[in-house]
């Protein structure tokens, strides 16, 4: 058995250093706006993925507290963790719930609150998000110094610069600036990028993606309850997942993420679309821009640029909205800010509210086709999860 | 570190904090690293370490300036991704100036300092890659 799936309410917490609240209070701000926009009460709801990567935060059953908080006790509940796709994960898990006629309501619910410990113990921990023993403890390698690495060689062999990565901060930067739900919401030039100290070079402060706190949220329905209630649902139309080695001395090049590109495809598969015109059939995507190379790297992964191409598309704005693909106009992970568990159900409300043609109008994009792509990646291509979500009701 | 590690997990690995050893398959014939006692390529069992080659190339390299506690005194740490032929290796560069470093240089291990301990200032040893001086 296999039903479709549509989000029927959406719910995202302002992204920040949020040391005002805990972290069901964070959790509540997203849950409320979710199940208010779906019109249903917490009783409807029958199960909850719950993505949190946690380790670094207080509470060490983040989803038990939250739901506790939220009123939701009783629903089928347990928490996903896929690093910093956690949350699409748990959009996954809780899409498959009512997928497989198990539920028909079912919540995804994204929680981060990263800056609970200080600095050099998030940075432990995400230095630890590959493989312990081989590449973190006895180098010191730290989580930037992963994609580092990546973009190292990219630029080697394609001859992409400093200057086309620093472009991708400051187009992510300038849609932050028009979302209020930003962590960051300052345009910055190509230049204070440029100034700005190195991290792990070539990345400087900033091409990386911020420490966050932040929540986000997603009802989502079967076929049969959406239509009960709402008029404009935005469907899952489908789901590609992969993963990848470890080790990244394992990897067989370090020009693109083979995990990306095989959940590329198989979400394309799974929809009848083909990476070669794939720009033609997406509106709008969020792609996973953890450090700018990243999202060069996305571009080519998800079939946006040829092969070597990827940052061509940066310097001649093409990311724009406007521009054959508009990437990240919520600010991306770059600015938006990475609450880990949240960032994946993030896009999807982001994406949502693009579909519907409700975000701030300076950065909503325009909507043909009626088709959004979310690419999350956790860890340096360790595990990828590509969604696609539509206005049309898949086919079956 | 700024976190505590239980003493087996440094016990369990010490000959590999000083030896470039891989993994081959007995079966298979491919050499892996870093090694296990299953063959990531055929799954066979019947694997064997080897001895890994102490020169390579160096692939790609990053310098990080803001690295995890231990490694501090060090800053700028300089990392690199090496070609060992039939694996790869991640390790930390020595011996060298940001203006020698290129994709492509042929780099050699030699065992360093790697670490210290936070409380008890033990030094932690292993092996290291500079660029090749001499043939």
């Amino acid at each position: 058995m296999t039903r479709n799936v549509a989000i029927v309410g959406t719910g995202h917490s302002k992204f920040g250093n949020r040391h005002d609240v805990n972290m069901p209070e964070l959790a509540w701000e997203a849950i409320k706006q979710a199940i208010d926009e779906a019109g249903i009460e917490q009783k409807d709801v029958e199960f909850v993925s719950f993505s949190n990567v946690g380790g670094w935060s207080s509470e060490g059953l983040a989803s038990v507290v939250s739901l506790e908080y939220a009123g939701l006790t009783g629903a089928g509940l347990y928490r996903v963790e896929a690093a910093c796709s956690s949350g699409s994960a748990a959009i996954k898990a809780a899409h498959d719930a009512i997928a497989s006629g198990e539920a028909d309501i079912a919540m995804a619910i994204g929680l981060e609150k990263m800056n609970e410990s200080p600095t050099p113990t998030v940075i432990e921990f995400i230095g630890r998000a590959g493989n312990f023993f081989w590449e973190f403890q006895n180098f010191g390698l730290t989580f930037p110094g992963y994609y580092a690495l990546y973009a190292t060689a990219y630029m080697a062999k394609h001859g992409a610069t400093e200057e086309d990565l620093c472009k991708v901060a400051v187009k992510n930067h300038y849609y932050a600036s028009l979302n209020p739900k930003a962590h960051f919401p300052i345009p910055i030039t190509v230049e204070k990028c440029m100034k700005s100290r190195y991290i792990a070079w070539p990345l400087k402060l900033y091409d990386c993606s911020p420490i966050t706190d932040g929540a986000a949220a997603v009802v989502l329905a079967s076929e049969e309850v959406a239509k009960k209630l709402t008029d404009s649902p935005v469907w899952i139309e489908s789901i590609g997942v992969s993963s990848g080695t470890s080790n990244l001395s394992r990897r067989d090049d370090f020009l693109h993420l083979e995990a990306g590109t095989l959940a590329a495809d198989r979400a394309y598969k799974k929809a009848g679309l083909s990476r070669d015109d794939i720009v033609k059939h997406v509106d709008v995507a969020e792609v996973h821009d953890c450090f700018t190379i990243a999202e060069i790297l996305a571009y080519e992964d998800l079939g946006f640029a040829k092969r070597g191409e990827g940052y061509k598309l940066i310097r001649d704005q093409e990311t724009y909205k406007g521009g054959k693909i508009p990437v990240n106009l919520s600010g991306g992970l770059k600015a938006k800010g990475h609450p880990l568990g949240a960032t994946g159900i993030s896009m999807a409300v982001d994406l949502s509210r693009q579909l519907q043609g409700r975000v701030e109008k300076e950065r909503q994009a325009d909507i043909k086709v009626g088709r959004a792509l979310a690419h999350n990646i956790g860890g340096t291509g360790h595990y990828a999860y590509v969604t696609l979500y539509s206005l049309s009701k898949p086919r079956r | 570190m700024s976190m505590e590690y239980s003493v087996p997990i440094y016990w369990r690995n010490r000959v590999n904090y000083y030896k470039l050893i891989g993994g081959r398959c007995k079966k298979c014939g491919r050499v892996f690293f870093p090694p296990q006692s299953r063959c990531p390529y055929c799954s066979s069992d019947n694997v064997e370490p080897v001895s890994l080659p102490r020169i390579g190339r160096l692939l790609s390299y990053t310098v990080s300036y803001n690295p995890p506690e231990g490694y501090k005194l060090q800053t700028p740490l300089i990392i690199g991704l090496i070609d060992l032929g039939e694996t790869r290796i991640i390790a930390q560069l020595t011996d060298v100036s940001l203006e020698e470093i290129s994709e492509g240089i042929e780099v050699e291990a030699v065992v360093r300092k790697i670490r210290e301990d936070r409380t008890a200032g033990l030094i932690h040893y292993g092996y290291k890659f500079r660029p090749v001086i001499s043939h």
